[in-house]
């Protein structure tokens, strides 16, 4: 069985995995990390959007071995000890979750929209880029809110 | 009011554990020694099973156990429970064909379990799956519900014309008798469309057996442990409920889908005793599409009598509705009891009948879905209700006022007898948000941009905080639907509160705790609730039907009160006065007319002491317990308007505004209850705009069995966030004290007619089938452009 070396959160780890292994399995059930959840098994739902190398990825249709040597942040990684991520932070203020399962693949993918668009990402253009992430609680509204609100503060 | 109290937008206590990582839902649990499981299911819509082969499975590598209907049958397990028996007119009761946990003999729907793989690794039982070798004989299917009456498949034996009731409600010969006598007829046929509920956190279980205890543990994804306890237990027969232990940890959405007892989670915890190990299962999406409950799937043919006055005299419906393949745990009481009783919407009807005949396909079982019954009544008579104002050129919102109910209580022809509302309070509120006055400006304006905006109005009322148990006894309901609580204050003062209600993105741990600071005056964050455990929790009902706030807090309030009489003792017995002058307020004690005064924690401190009162007279502890059952349902009820554009050109359609006010009484965390409504909507939009399960007719598989078939509603598909306007009247409930109605619901239930009455009116058609995707729209439109050119 071919070793993966990868950078997941900050810290080197290793794990021996097969070549059809998806990073979601190897983050959740070799590193026992299981913030990053599934929704799905067709990409569609974003329940486990994680970072690669500073970009929001689908780790349910990532093959493991493909991030060999990549940096990976989970929503483990995003809060520093007990200091909340801005876009973490921004989710509990205005109410961005209710059942929390498509909560992490949110965050991640918001982070990534801000990266990309700036700060003052418009309403249009936040709604449009989470099409790859489903929330069957909030019905986006407060998610929307949520996502401007972690953007000014980033 | 406190900072923290009843009332206030308080933040979620729970968040932060989901915003980090730091979840805890069944899958993200790994026991010692866990093998998985994985479901073989059935490829047919209608089989029979002629042989299973499971020899060459068995020596595949990892393989543990392979289990099918024969091994269920060998040790006795029972079968699968519809909790609620509805007699028939003719006062013959449902005929419900068994439900086996593993298919027995027979498949009955594509995705039906056959078999179940147990492995090392979750790959190795799925490669052994594929080697299971299943001899079926076809059998003939249906899976449209309204040919399945005089289909030649049969489900079920016991069915012979696939008709599990024929049930009715209300005065058939008044009903005939005051359409006879209209002066106009409106009549819909009208189909609600089948959904899947789509939690995000798919269905999934890890059953474990204790040989050293003879006990079992499931951890299930459950809206409702207790249930699912009791039901495994007395109905299964797996074991007595005080050797089952049933866990729902944080579960990822319901919306009902959550609440039924599921094959797939008996036979993992039944099987780890065969295996010797915990087996853990969790579904596949495709899985969740296939074998969740699904909702809705009505055909109705529905009427409404007018007097020269405009006012409704008499309502005439006639559904069909679908079970599936089998009875789910509440499936029967749905077209029946959650629905026919609520068609009187707001609306003072003197005369209503409905009959309904529940029905069975070749489909995934059909139950409670985010509204249960209720978004189909509201549908049909909102539906009804806005077409023929239009007939009769009277303003929707004039004709709906015209009609409303004023006086309360006000007894309904069908069961229900509304207690408090103010619907005209509503509508006027909902008229001024939405701007309805400038509508004809707006039209103006979206025309010139080639679009064709239109209004649509819905009044829905639903019955919630289900339910009286006497009530729903006597209508058929084997069990009646009360909550627990327990009250348990520690020796500093601290409190955990132990519900039997369960929160899975209801925010339970807030508002609860909001209730206990408001009552008790103690901080938040000294408040800790605990759900979802039945070993910790000895009994509850679960959520679901819009009932923990308005049942399973005055289930908590009562037990608060009980605490405040037993501290008001202590407090009494140790600053030596009497009872009566004590005091409480603020999270103080204190002794009328002096300066003597207790905190609430030195209060609780010395209950715990032992010596600080004589206990022959006093019991040591502070710790209570209730068991509340509700008076009546309550009535949330409210008017949502829609605005959409269409685009001439594809027949897409955009919501551009969308105003909901609701009264749902008091509000316990405003910022909560605006959460709701707001993803109520975004399913009511969901199933009015995109959503809809199809079934091939031919193969009876079902088409729309993933997310890029079946249409999820996407944050593009809501309007704008100041486009979104929410408002809220009250009339507090006044059957639970803190005079709160229940609004998990009212989102699903009043958006789909809101949405599809702003289409017809955009598009000028009388009828436009949900959902109203943008090939229904634009083919409805072209006979109107063919006209015109």
């Amino acid at each position: 069985m071919p070793t993966l070396s990868v950078k997941v959160n900050g810290k080197a780890v290793k794990g021996d995995v097969e070549g059809r292994t998806l990073l979601v399995d190897f983050i959740r059930e070799h590193l026992g990390m299981t913030g990053t959840h599934v929704g799905c098994d067709t990409s569609q739902c974003g329940a486990c959007v994680v970072h690669i190398n500073g970009k929001a990825v689908k780790s349910c249709t990532t093959l493991a071995l493909s991030c060999e040597g990549a940096d990976v942040t989970t929503v483990e990684g995003l809060a520093k000890g007990t200091e909340l991520h801005p876009m973490q932070a921004a989710f509990k203020e205005h109410h961005g979750l209710q059942c929390g399962f498509c909560t992490p693949g949110m965050i991640m993918a918001a982070i990534d929209i801000v990266k990309r668009n700036g700060k003052k990402v418009d309403e249009e253009t936040i709604r449009r880029e989470l099409s790859g992430n489903i929330c069957r609680c909030t019905g986006y509204h407060n998610i929307v809110k949520a996502v401007q609100a972690g953007a000014a503060n980033m | 009011m406190t900072g923290t109290g009843v009332g206030a937008s308080v933040r979620r206590k729970e968040d932060l554990r989901f915003i980090t990582g730091k979840g805890n839902y069944t899958d993200d649990i790994t026991l010692k020694d866990q093998a998985y499981g994985y479901f073989l299911r059935s490829p047919h819509a209608h089989a029979k099973i002629k042989s299973i082969n499971t020899a060459k499975a068995s020596k595949m590598p990892g393989v543990l156990g392979i289990f099918t209907g024969d091994d269920v049958a060998k040790d006795k397990l029972g079968g699968l429970i519809c909790g609620w028996m509805i007699h028939s007119k003719d006062g013959s009761g449902m005929k419900a064909g068994p439900h086996p946990v593993l298919a027995q003999d027979k498949v009955r729907f594509v995705g039906d379990q056959v078999a179940l793989i147990v492995a090392e690794t979750k790959a190795q039982a799925k490669a052994a799956a594929a080697a299971v070798q299943v001899s079926y004989a076809v059998l003939p299917h249906v899976v449209d519900v309204a040919k399945a009456m005089k289909s030649k498949a049969q489900v079920h034996d016991v069915a012979p014309d696939n008709r599990v009731y024929n049930w009715s409600l209300g005065d058939e010969a008044a009903t005939a008798a005051a359409f006879k006598s209209a002066a106009h007829v409106t009549s819909l046929d009208i189909v609600n469309n089948r959904l899947i509920p789509n939690a995000m956190e798919p269905r999934a279980a890890i059953g474990a057996y204790d040989a050293g205890t003879e006990s079992y543990t499931l951890y299930t994804t459950s809206q409702n442990p207790h249930v699912a306890r009791l039901v495994i237990s007395a109905f299964h027969g797996l074991a007595p409920e005080h050797k089952l232990r049933v866990i729902a940890p944080d579960v990822g959405g319901g919306f009902g889908s959550k609440i039924f007892i599921y094959g797939e989670e008996v036979a993992c915890v039944w099987a780890a005793k065969h295996v010797g190990r915990p087996i853990k299962w969790t579904g596949e999406r495709s899985e969740s599409f296939l074998s969740d409950a699904h909702g809705r799937d009505h055909v109705t043919k529905a009427e409404l009598a007018i007097d020269g006055s405009g006012k409704i005299t008499a309502l005439r419906v006639n559904t069909k509705a679908a079970m599936g393949a089998y009875l789910s745990t509440f499936s029967s009481a749905v077209p029946t009891y959650l629905y026919a009783t609520l068609l009187s919407g707001q609306y003072n009807i003197p005369n209503i009948y409905a009959e309904i005949d529940a029905i069975y396909t070749n489909t995934a079982p059909v139950d409670a879905y985010r509204g249960a019954g209720r978004p189909e009544a509201t549908y049909v008579v909102e539906r009804l209700v806005e077409t023929a104002a239009r007939e009769l050129k009277i303003d929707p919102a004039e004709f709906r006022r015209r009609n409303f109910i004023t006086q309360f209580p006000h007894q309904t022809p069908v069961i229900m007898c509304y207690d408090t509302g103010d619907y005209g309070a509503a509508l006027d509120k909902a008229l001024e948000l939405s701007d309805y006055k400038n509508f004809a400006k707006r039209k103006a304006a979206s025309l010139k941009n080639g679009k064709l905006r239109g209004i649509g109005f819905s009044a829905y009322i639903e019955a919630c905080g289900i339910a009286p148990s006497a009530a729903v006894g006597s209508l058929g309901a084997g069990v009646g639907l009360w909550e627990s609580a327990e009250v348990r204050v520690n020796a500093v003062g601290t409190v955990e509160v132990l519900t039997g209600s369960h929160s899975h993105g209801q925010g339970h741990e807030t508002t609860f705790a909001q209730l206990v600071s408001e009552k008790l005056g103690v901080d938040i964050n000294s408040v800790s609730i605990v759900h979802g455990d039945t070993d910790k929790v000895q009994m509850g009902m679960g959520t679901y039907g819009s009932r923990s706030g308005a049942v399973g807090m005055h289930a908590i309030s009562k037990a608060l009160d009980k605490i405040e009489a037993k501290a008001k003792r202590v407090a009494a017995a140790v600053m030596e006065s009497s009872v009566d002058d004590i005091e409480f307020k603020n999270g103080t004690f204190t002794v009328k007319g002096t300066d003597k005064k207790m905190a609430f924690y030195e209060v609780a401190l010395a209950s715990y002491v032992g010596h600080k009162f004589n206990s022959n007279e006093i019991e040591i502890g502070l710790k209570e317990t209730s068991f509340h059952d509700p008076a009546n349902f309550v009535f949330p009820a409210g008017v949502h308007i829609c605005e959409v554009e269409v685009d001439q050109d594809t027949g897409l359609t955009k919501i551009a505004a969308y105003t909901a006010v609701d009264d749902f009484g008091n509000l316990i965390n405003p910022m909560i209850v605006e959460g709701q409504v707001q993803g109520g909507v975004a399913q009511g939009i969901g199933q009015a705009l995109i959503e809809g399960a199809v079934y091939d007719e031919d193969s009876g598989q079902l088409l729309t069995g993933s997310y890029m078939d079946y249409n999820m509603p996407r944050a593009a598909n809501m309007p704008h966030i100041e486009n979104f306007k929410l408002g809220f009247t009250c009339t507090p409930c006044p059957t639970n004290p803190m005079g709160i109605k229940g609004c998990g619901e009212a989102g699903a239930i009043g958006a789909p007619p809101a949405v599809i009455n702003a289409i017809t009116d955009a598009i000028g058609v009388r009828e436009i089938a949900m959902p109203a995707t943008p090939l229904t729209v634009w083919s409805a439109m072209q006979p109107m452009k063919k006209a015109a050119e």
